[in-house]
């Protein structure tokens, strides 16, 4: 191996890298924006939407209630709520919209209050339907207060206390740090888009270098040059491996920023508990998760590179690399699926075991020997792929495939 | 110096199985001589230069350039040889001087010597024009000559042309045999490979015709006129190659 000539190999290859607008464009344009627009698009987004729907005074219409005229009463009365007259076909302007819910009161429902025998009111709405969930929640709401409001009046008029009906309260209390509660809202996710992302920044790179040299007849005359195989291919590898952290950094620190920004941005506004999401992430994990990363992307970039070189020309080395990116996606959204745990076996099943120990360290509910063995194991998995990448640079017939 | 010794190379095709592609190949070449390889398209003329510019390893047989065997000392080999062929294209997002000095580079000439080497090859081949243009807005003219000064950045001893002048116009394939005549007189070892006869018979010191793999025929030109009675050189060729070729056919 000679140092030098891979050097030499890594530099050129790295100057037509950066002077290549679709490496711009797919490494660090699309990384930079996406996560922002997505996001913030996103958010915003919901934020209307949320807003609009909970600024809306829900129509709501009374089914039966003639016999109970106390709660039709207190129902009309609130101000948060529009009743409007009953008709038959109640449930179609339920999914037309023209109205968000509709109350049904049992019949006998004023008498059996005055008897103290229990009833339920069922109140009728759009299950997914945003503003019909609010209506039916308003609903619930009045006939809440309206409820709280008798026990108290009965309660008071037998001289009783308040605190017969509550004899006492809970409260829960949390005490994971906010980074942890941070970790357990979108730390599965981060490990999910390193992964994703280490792959998709080498995938562009891995091509250009094998079959673009082949299809553009470069090939051969690198070949002529003095440079061995193996430091040609190391010197590529390195390039590849590049693209890959550049992406992943790229890309995850841009969704960092754009996550802290909007929690920041919703944190000053009205609607903070309208995302529900809590964007603080602890900087040493997300450095863990980049370390843990590191061998699955010398592992992604080696395979990609040996695939790639088998093909003859950009277009056939896309269609082998495509269906490569849904061998990743499984193993690695695993991490986002609810109750997949890290096991010993699967600690050395690649991508995998990386995507659920970044799940892991996210979270703060990591295992040092967890951490070794995926570490340990993604490393020699690494490094047979670059001997692989190598052996098949020396193979005539992988070179001069026709 | 070239000294090819029962070179020979074997490719297994899915429909074809075995194909004898170069089948037992030998002759020399000597520094300040060109060696004219001729022959078909399949003949085996780019499977015996690409063995001897090590891309492609022979099943059989070797060679040696400057001393050094193809098989055991690839890289040495590649040291002391300038390939250049119509495949061999340019890297298009690199300047013609910084293709030029990443194979300088390649074959571990310092900074101070590349320099020294890439202004006076530039200034040969009157490159200084485009050599801070990027390769991918050159003419086919300024391509040709940067292949040339890439070939040429190491000084090598031994030149290797296959087909180098196949799709040129006139002017670029006049550059490619100037230069090619220009390395002969400069004491370097030369082999090439062409369809085109006027060329053989204008540069060529000795001719070697190769057919199916096997070198049927070998002299100078006048050696060829003398024993086949026949002056005209595509003329030789047809007979060499002819019974041959009808037998296959």
């Amino acid at each position: 191996m000679n140092l030098h000539a891979i050097g030499v190999v890594y530099r050129k290859e790295l100057t037509e890298w950066l002077r290549d607008r679709r490496t711009l464009i797919s490494t660090v344009l699309v990384p930079l924006l996406a996560f922002p627009i997505l996001i913030s698009g996103m958010i915003s987004l919901s934020t209307i939407l949320i807003g609009s729907a909970k600024k809306e005074v829900p129509k709501i219409m009374i089914i039966h209630g003639e016999d109970s005229p106390a709660v039709v009463d207190a129902l009309k009365a609130d101000k948060d709520v529009e009743v409007v007259p009953y008709a038959d076909n109640w449930k179609d302007q339920i999914s037309d919209k023209q109205i968000r819910a509709a109350v049904e009161i049992p019949e006998g429902f004023q008498s059996s209050l005055d008897k103290g025998t229990p009833q339920t009111i069922q109140i009728h709405y759009y299950e997914g339907e945003l503003k019909s969930q609010f209506g039916a929640e308003h609903v619930e709401k009045s006939l809440k207060a309206y409820r709280d409001d008798l026990v108290k009046k009965r309660l008071e008029a037998k001289n009783l206390p308040d605190s017969l009906i509550a004899p006492f309260d809970t409260k829960q209390h949390n005490v994971a740090p906010p980074e942890k509660v941070g970790g357990a809202s979108i730390g599965s996710m981060i490990g999910y888009m390193v992964i994703i992302l280490s792959m998709t920044g080498a995938i562009y790179p891995a091509i250009d270098l094998t079959a673009g040299e082949k299809e553009r007849g470069t090939m051969e005359t690198i070949l002529s040059s003095p440079v061995s195989r193996l430091d040609l291919v190391l010197g590529k590898f390195l390039l590849v491996f590049s693209a890959s952290l550049t992406t992943a950094i790229l890309s995850v620190t841009s969704m960092g920023l754009s996550f802290a920004y909007m929690g920041h941005a919703l944190s000053n506004s009205a609607n903070t508990s309208a995302a529900g999401i809590h964007m603080d992430l602890g900087l040493t994990s997300v450095v863990a998760v980049f370390l843990m990363a590191l061998p699955l992307s010398v592992l992604f970039s080696a395979v990609l590179m040996t695939v790639a070189l088998f093909a003859k020309t950009y277009k056939e080395a896309q269609s082998y690399l495509t269906p490569m990116t849904f061998i990743v996606v499984i193993p690695a959204i695993a991490s986002v699926l609810p109750g997949v745990e890290l096991t010993p076996k699967l600690a050395l099943i690649p991508i995998l075991n990386t995507s659920l120990v970044c799940k892991e360290i996210i979270t703060g509910t990591y295992h040092w020997n967890s951490i070794a063995v995926i570490f340990a194991s993604t490393c020699v998995y690494a490094a047979i792929a670059i001997f692989v990448a190598v052996k098949t640079f020396q193979r005539e017939s992988v070179l001069f495939r026709s | 110096m070239i000294d090819a010794r029962g070179l020979s190379k074997r490719f297994q095709d899915k429909k074809r199985g075995e194909i004898r592609a170069v089948d037992n190949v030998s002759f020399q070449c000597r520094p300040g001589k060109i060696y004219g390889l001729l022959g078909a398209n399949g003949a085996g003329k780019t499977t015996t230069l690409r063995m001897l510019a090590t891309i492609l390893e022979p099943t059989d047989g070797t060679a040696t350039i400057c001393g050094y065997d193809v098989i055991e000392h690839p890289e040495k080999v590649r040291a002391n040889v300038g390939f250049l062929s119509t495949a061999t294209a340019l890297y298009r997002r690199l300047t013609a001087q910084e293709f030029v000095e990443y194979f300088g580079r390649l074959n571990g000439l310092d900074e101070a010597t590349l320099k020294k080497r890439v202004d006076e090859i530039f200034n040969r081949l009157d490159m200084n024009g485009f050599r801070d243009r990027r390769c991918d807005k050159l003419s086919t003219g300024m391509m040709q000559k940067t292949s040339i000064a890439r070939t040429l950045v190491h000084d090598p001893p031994v030149m290797i042309f296959d087909e180098p002048t196949t799709g040129l116009d006139v002017m670029t394939a006049r550059t490619i045999i100037g230069f090619i005549a220009d390395c002969r007189d400069r004491g370097k070892t030369v082999i090439f490979s062409t369809h085109i006869m006027s060329e053989v018979e204008r540069l060529c010191d000795h001719i070697g015709i190769i057919h199916g793999g096997k070198l049927l025929e070998e002299g100078t030109l006048s050696e060829l006129r003398a024993k086949h009675n026949e002056h005209n050189l595509e003329e030789i060729i047809v007979k060499v190659v002819g019974p041959l070729a009808n037998a296959e056919a």
